[in-house]
């Protein structure tokens, strides 16, 4: 109950919240990303109604719902990518490591180093397998041709993905298959050194094989990242993530770790989705 | 009970395919009508031309006698022309349009621009010659030099590109900037590694074929009073000058005078032919060099 407090003193109004709700956390977490009271809105459709939701370190939060619940939303408000829409407005706040992101005066292009993101469509850029790895690194102003090698390098080995083209990295990103592409944009993530990765519907556009892939790459990846991953293949969620939020028109309805979730869901509307009564 | 009566069908079925006939023949010949017009044009020109095109009329100066009249003047001044038109409409008008695209919000404002833009691409070029006039050679006192001709055909084909430079700018797909803003970079970088290189390739090929534009517009120039008669070649772009097309247009209305002023124009208009057939080359080639594959 008062784990959360202790790790961080501070703030004790944010901590307050963290443990309000989030009393079915019994391990002792790290809070990365704390989220409060947040309503966003299209234009005058209110999308996200009141969200409150801690991201955890090193563990993989699941969003699911059911289409236009608002879980792409909210996994692009924790870069701020979903500004670039026009006419959305915010209220609330979204700590990140005890920042408010949400803040005006706060640097998207700093928050985005840290968080990075894998999109629902593979999309890498039309350049070379080497290119498409080393543009993170050299937008941030690193031109050393050796440490960008190496970076390469470690980005494509912490996606599994070295081996398949460790000889053709000057081969144009198209010519690799779908999964491998997913993949080659999660090494392009890997490659600015994120804190968080999120990951909007990564396995969507792929093959049952490369899904797989993917969902082992995921199980690697949260021994060192932090991963909130939004889906809306609930056996998915199931299967990758230690948290899962369940969000239903716009509103939070229910978070706690998976396994409880699925199995003895607290509210008749998750357990009617996730048995399939619904969506 | 069916509603389509197969007996119908099967009697109609005759008169719909002779109309499917008709058609696909009445398509043909309006594909026709404009290919044999500039075939005939063609033919013409080259065998009235050919013959007077040899290195005294590329070389020479321009004279009132049509065995020694050379063109050398009006194709460095076409030269001078392109090399004013070239980096003000590249600037002018990629930058519009990188403006338009990327930068502008998208609200009242920028619509009437947009609409503006394009309903400029469609003002007759003799009113740009006016304007022109009005204020490089009259109101900035340039006189009717090579950097007014340059910078009145630039207004003239800027609704082009900057319409061509948009439309390919809106052609890249959103998700290259969507991964590139996630990485942390800022619109800029964006536009510069991402945005521009993948829209390079439309950008280039609307410019060019503005540039083919420009080349042969002569109305403004006739406005800008372009002389006729020009013996000394230009140098610069600080110096009187004429073109290609200038050169036909005289030598068209003067043939009435000397028979032999026809064949010296149609001469001129194939190494204008040519020129434009080498820019739009380059305007495939550099499209096919720089097409990124996705």
């Amino acid at each position: 109950m008062s784990l959360v407090i202790e790790k961080k003193g501070k703030d004790k109004q944010m901590n307050h919240n963290a443990d309000r709700m989030n009393d079915t956390n019994k391990e002792n977490n790290k809070v990365v990303f704390h989220t409060q009271d947040l309503n966003l809105w299209y234009n005058s459709t209110q999308a996200l109604k009141s969200i409150n939701l801690p991201i955890y370190e090193k563990k993989v939060t699941a969003i699911i719902g059911p289409s236009g619940c608002g879980k792409s939303t909210y996994l692009k408000t924790l870069n701020r990518m979903v500004e670039l829409v026009q006419g959305v407005k915010t209220s609330g706040t979204i700590t990140y490591r005890y920042k408010n992101i949400l803040d005006r005066s706060f640097k998207v292009e700093e928050l985005r180093t840290n968080v990075g993101m894998v999109f629902q469509k593979p999309n890498p850029f039309p350049k070379s397998i080497y290119e498409n790895i080393a543009y993170g690194p050299k937008i941030h102003g690193i031109k050393n041709k050796k440490i960008l090698d190496q970076i390469v390098e470690k980005s494509l080995r912490g996606a599994y993905i070295w081996d398949e083209v460790k000889d053709r990295l000057k081969e144009n990103a198209y010519g690799l298959s779908g999964g491998q592409q997913q993949r080659l944009c999660i090494a392009r993530c890997l490659a600015i050194e994120p804190d968080v990765i999120l990951m909007d519907e990564p396995t969507s556009a792929l093959d049952p094989k490369s899904t797989l892939k993917v969902e082992e790459l995921i199980q690697e990846l949260k021994k060192d990242y932090s991963i909130v991953i939004v889906t809306h293949n609930m056996q998915q969620a199931a299967r990758i993530s230690d948290y899962t939020a369940f969000l239903l028109n716009g509103e939070l309805v229910e978070f706690s770790d998976t396994n409880t979730l699925f199995s003895t869901p607290k509210d008749k509307r998750t357990e009617d989705y996730i048995t399939g009564r619904f969506g | 009970m069916k509603y389509i009566d197969a007996e119908k069908v099967k009697n109609k079925m005759g008169t719909r395919l002779i109309l499917n006939n008709i058609l696909k023949s009445v398509f043909l010949l309006a594909t026709l009508f404009g290919l044999i017009v500039l075939a005939v044009l063609i033919i013409r020109v080259l065998t009235e031309g050919i013959s007077y095109i040899d290195l005294n009329f590329l070389t020479g100066k321009l004279s009132t006698n049509p065995d020694r009249a050379g063109i050398m003047g009006a194709i460095l001044g076409t030269l001078w022309l392109m090399a004013v038109v070239v980096p003000v409409t590249m600037f002018l008008g990629i930058g519009t349009a990188i403006y338009n695209e990327l930068y502008a919000s998208k609200g009242r404002f920028q619509q009437i621009i947009q609409t503006n833009i394009a309903n400029l691409a469609g003002v007759p070029s003799i009113v740009y010659g006016i304007l022109g006039m009005t204020i490089f050679v009259r109101a900035l006192d340039f006189g009717n030099i090579v950097l007014a001709g340059g910078l009145t055909m630039s207004l003239l084909i800027l609704p082009i590109v900057i319409v061509s430079s948009q439309e390919a700018i809106r052609a890249v797909p959103q998700h290259f900037s969507e991964a590139s803003y996630g990485l942390g970079a800022t619109k800029w970088q964006t536009v510069k590694n991402i945005i521009l290189p993948a829209a390079l390739p439309g950008i280039l090929t609307g410019t060019i074929l503005a540039l083919s534009r420009a080349i042969g517009e002569t109305a403004p120039l006739v406005v800008l009073g372009i002389p006729a008669l020009l013996l000394p070649f230009p140098g610069g772009i600080f110096d009187k000058f004429t073109v290609l097309p200038m050169q036909i247009y005289y030598w068209t209305i003067d043939s009435s005078l000397v028979d032999e002023y026809a064949y010296l124009a149609s001469a001129t208009i194939i190494v204008l032919l040519v020129m434009l057939f080498l820019l739009n080359s380059v305007a495939i080639i550099i499209r096919n060099k720089f097409q990124q594959r996705y």
